[in-house]
């Protein structure tokens, strides 16, 4: 009953798990293209010569994104060996392409976005429940310029 | 109010510095949105609930980081930096911090 019950989560986990991953890859590769003309830079200053600035303001976005069942237990075998743990290496990718979007999408006016900063962090980590999941929040300074 | 995570706010001088503001809160989510979450687990995926629980937050301890810069007389907070950190399962703790300048 309990191998039913693991099978079935396995499962679960795999199918939905792989089908919401390509899903998500599939947005966030369309709309980094559609963001793409809003240069960002991780840099404390603006890039480049600009008019001078109107308005500056602080932007953020965040997102919280889980693991399925099936890639946590692959997880957990691969601890065992050791090496790349692939699973977890797109859950964070996914996460903080998500989040630096997120934060892109909430100034798409802006001539340029400086000082990017981007937090990770795991909010439920129970003692007993390994919860895979992560939780990132970008942030930066959205400076609108005054129009030539 | 003016914020910004750079060192100046671009565009403007600033004239007096006030001092280091910070803001923090530590919020949960009800128990409906922790089973959802569990179950979201299985399949993976964004989990909704704690991401709105995280935006509220760090709303929440930006308003209190601007209340207190307001009160010590300055109209901008720059390097503002964010910190997060568990304090309990479902929990979270975000910690907002800058320094409150007068600009012109």
């Amino acid at each position: 009953m309990e191998l039913l019950i693991f099978i079935t989560l396995m499962a679960s986990g795999y199918f939905v798990g792989s089908w919401a991953e390509r899903n998500h890859y599939r947005s966030i590769v369309k709309r980094e293209e559609e963001t793409l003309f809003l240069p960002t830079t991780t840099a404390k200053h603006p890039m480049g010569v600009l008019p001078p600035v109107r308005e500056s303001r602080l932007v953020s976005g965040s997102v919280v994104i889980s693991v399925d069942y099936f890639k946590r237990v692959l997880a957990g075998l691969r601890t065992l060996f050791g090496g790349r743990v692939s699973s977890y290496e797109t859950l964070v990718d996914r996460a903080r392409r998500e989040a630096v979007l997120r934060m892109k999408e909430q100034c798409l006016g802006a001539s340029q976005l400086i000082n990017v900063r981007i937090e990770t962090s795991s909010i439920s980590k129970g003692a007993k429940e390994q919860i895979g999941s992560v939780e990132v929040l970008a942030y930066g300074t959205a400076i609108y310029c005054q129009a030539e | 109010m003016f914020m910004t995570n750079t060192e100046e706010v671009p565009g403007k001088i600033i004239r007096v510095c006030k001092g280091v503001v910070s803001g923090s809160t530590v919020r949960a989510k009800h128990a409906g949105r922790d089973l959802m979450a569990s179950v979201k687990n299985i399949f993976g995926g964004e989990l909704a609930g704690y991401t709105e629980l995280l935006s509220e937050s760090r709303d929440e301890a930006i308003g209190r980081m601007q209340e207190q810069a307001r009160q010590m007389g300055a109209n901008a907070v720059v390097n503002v930096r964010f910190s997060t950190s568990s304090v309990a399962a479902g929990a979270a703790e975000i910690y907002v911090y800058g320094t409150a300048v007068v600009v012109e």
